[in-house]
């Protein structure tokens, strides 16, 4: 049984950390004001960039580094189209979302070697081990907590990071002003346009981390929509977090604990059907958002920054 | 000296049409610098994707088959964005469609009469879809959840719900392992026109025209544009704004629904794996690249259907991956979304120190000056 426990945390804490980079990543996003709506094919760029780059480069600080790169780029077009171009943001993210995948599935079956016909799907590379706290590793059950891998020991020192910078400092209040009321965020001199693109890109760069947690650590290898709807559910993962990095962590163990137990259901063979059980996590978000929904509207608070979703056009006489 | 926007007093009428031309030529551009990286040529891999795609009368013909659903679920689309209510579950309400017809052409087609089998199958198939978008019109119109994340999670619950049925209970016990069930008798079978061409299509065009009508002429097609535009202004001027949601969505689900319909009626004439080809997701491009205008919708599916089997014809020929056609898709929108802002704004310069605005675009109207 504490095996069980060991094994089922261990899988919770894995399957949770991309979920967090992404989280963290769209809740700076959705701070400034900005909504990303592309994270899910951002994730997938940076999943594809860090496994190509690994492979090629053997080093997974290169991986690393390459998949912040996919991400700035694709958010920054992102920033590019709603902050300058004005251009509807939810569409806008829609369209990085359905360019990412398509380009995702495209570099996926052209970077590869010749040896391989030029496919990435089936190569193995240089992959995350879990790197054990020596003596705290070795306490029954609670030990998987510090035996994990680098990127996801790194989530946690970022999300304390995050919310430090966001409730703490000058430059995160200016970042919540210009989500929150960019009119009056302007008039006292913060410069919002410079700020929403900042967090937009800063923000695509932790989302492609995220995607490059899945290539290289938690299912180590490219696939194609290796993803699997995990950008979408982030989205959710925000709201239900109500823009606050703390309980961001909280919303991504209890999705990353229900693809746990959905391993050990299928490992241990149910009567379930494995089609009803990979329903699970869209079900879940679903259920996530009503239960969010409603009690947001019964205690009258609103997590969402007030200027979420809207341009900021200051008036020109 | 910097640039500002300056907001134009009615949308530019040449705009409107320029911008979306404009965009499909840059996405090229755009692409074949991608292409050029993969040490491709360009040209030669658009002049591929063209005779590809009209080489020969039954490349042409694949054409039609692939609009006849980018119509239906883009139809689909648009009438829901436009009223902001972001479907994007189209993929979803298709699959679900498919599932219900296969579900009446293969169980019920030997209780009734053969005449009945059919436009039983593709009501249900309609009913369905309708169904499948009316759970989170209804979440959002009566409880304000956000509809983005449910049509879209229920996407992946209605292709997995898809892949349990034809790989389980409903399989084809005489099919081999094939991932599918038996075929529908022949009753269930939806006429061909020409080649795999499908009665869908007459469906599909007949339906743009309806709609442009509903759109343009109807009641509920003011209604809608003014929710889109403007909630307050919809709720101050008395226009029951749940109701048009779930109503509206009951429509946007049974396009979709009708395509999957159609789909497995008239091409693989059993459920099978491939039913959700994405074209839910190229219906996002579709609508917003046709403005959402149901006459246009008929012209852009053409054009994404040619690029899809532009796409499947270099694989063959040119050993690129027919994905080609998908990120020449995404990349479409990209400068669509950038040039909207021209259709509403025109560019004027402004120098910091006079402050004086110059415009460089158009003539300034009388009243600046």
């Amino acid at each position: 049984m504490p095996e069980l426990f060991a094994s089922i945390l261990a899988i919770t804490l894995g399957a949770g950390t991309s979920l967090i980079y992404a989280t963290l990543g769209e809740i700076y996003t959705e701070r400034s004001g900005v909504l990303n709506l592309g994270v899910e094919g951002i994730m997938l760029m940076g999943a594809l960039t860090a496994f190509a780059s690994a492979f090629y480069s053997g080093s997974l600080i290169v991986a690393m580094i390459a998949a912040m790169a996919t991400g700035a780029v694709l958010a920054g077009m992102h920033a590019f189209l709603c902050i300058t171009m004005r251009a509807n943001q939810v569409v806008s993210g829609l369209c990085i979302t359905l360019f990412g995948s398509g380009l995702a599935s495209f570099l996926g079956q052209t970077l590869g070697p010749q040896s391989n016909s030029r496919y990435l799907v089936g190569l193995s590379g240089p992959k995350m081990t879990p790197l054990a706290i020596p003596g705290l590793h070795s306490i029954p059950i609670l030990g998987a907590v510090f035996n994990q891998d680098l990127l996801t020991y790194l989530v946690y020192l970022l999300v304390i990071a995050a919310w430090f910078f966001l409730y703490r400092t000058k430059s995160g209040l200016n970042l919540r002003a210009a989500g929150e009321n960019p009119q009056t965020a302007d008039a006292m001199g913060i410069p919002v346009s410079k700020v929403r693109y900042a967090a937009t890109i800063w923000g695509g760069m932790l989302i492609g981390l995220g995607g490059a947690h899945l290539s290289l650590a938690y299912t180590p290898g490219w696939a194609e929509n290796i993803t699997g709807g995990r950008g979408w559910i982030v989205i959710a993962l925000v709201i239900f977090a109500m823009w606050n990095p703390l309980r961001a962590v909280l919303g991504a163990i209890l999705f990353g604990g229900i693809n746990a137990v959905q391993f050990r259901l299928q490992a241990a063979g149910t009567v379930i059907p494995a089609a009803y059980l990979n329903m699970l996590p869209y079900l879940a978000t679903i259920l996530v958002l009503i239960v969010m929904t409603w009690w947001e509207t019964l205690s009258k608070r609103i997590g969402a920054p007030a200027a979420l979703g809207r341009a900021y056009v200051r008036e020109e006489k | 000296m910097r640039f500002l926007f300056e907001k134009r007093k009615a949308k530019s009428r040449p705009a409107l049409f320029l911008v979306p031309l404009i965009s499909f030529v840059l996405s090229l551009a755009l692409a074949g610098i991608l292409l050029a990286l993969f040490r491709a040529n360009p040209l030669q891999t658009y002049a591929a994707m063209f005779w590809g795609a009209f080489g020969s009368w039954a490349n042409f013909s694949e054409i039609l088959v692939k609009t006849i659903p980018l119509i239906l679920t883009g139809l689909a689309v648009s009438v829901a964005f436009r009223m902001e209510f972001w479907n994007i579950g189209a993929e979803g309400q298709l699959t679900m469609g498919g599932v219900a017809t296969a579900g009446v052409a293969l169980f019920w087609s030997q209780n009734v009469p053969a005449w009945v089998v059919l436009p039983l199958a593709l009501s249900a198939g309609v009913l369905a879809g309708a169904l499948w978008a009316g759970i989170p019109a209804a979440l959002n119109a009566y409880l304000k959840v956000n509809e983005t994340l449910t049509t879209l999670m229920l996407n992946y619950v209605a292709i997995l719900f898809s892949q349990h049925l034809y790989y389980g209970p409903w399989r084809d016990p005489k099919g081999y392992g094939f991932p599918g069930t038996a075929y529908f008798p022949e009753a269930a079978w939806l006429p061909r026109i020409t080649g795999r061409v499908h009665l869908g299509l007459v469906f599909a065009v007949l339906l743009a025209l309806l709609l442009w009508v509903a759109i343009n002429r109807t009641r509920w097609g003011f209604e809608t544009r003014i929710i889109g535009q403007n909630r307050t202004a919809a709720r101050y001027l008395g226009i029951p704004i749940a109701t048009t949601i779930v109503i509206t969505l009951l429509i946007s689900g049974g396009l979709s629904g009708l395509s999957g319909a159609t789909e497995v009626t008239g091409i693989s004439r059993r459920l099978q794996q491939g039913l959700s080809m994405g074209y839910g997701y190229t219906a996002i491009i579709v609508a917003w690249l046709a403005q959402l205008n149901p006459i246009a919708v008929l012209f852009v599916s053409l054009l994404m259907a040619v690029l899809l089997v532009g796409g499947d014809q270099i694989q063959m020929t040119m050993g690129l991956p027919a994905a080609m056609a998908l990120v020449l898709q995404g990349l479409i929108l990209f400068p669509m979304l950038a040039g909207a802002l021209f259709t509403e704004y025109r560019l004027i310069l402004v120098h910091a120190n006079t402050g004086k605005a110059k415009a460089i675009v158009a003539e300034r109207s009388p009243d600046h000056a």
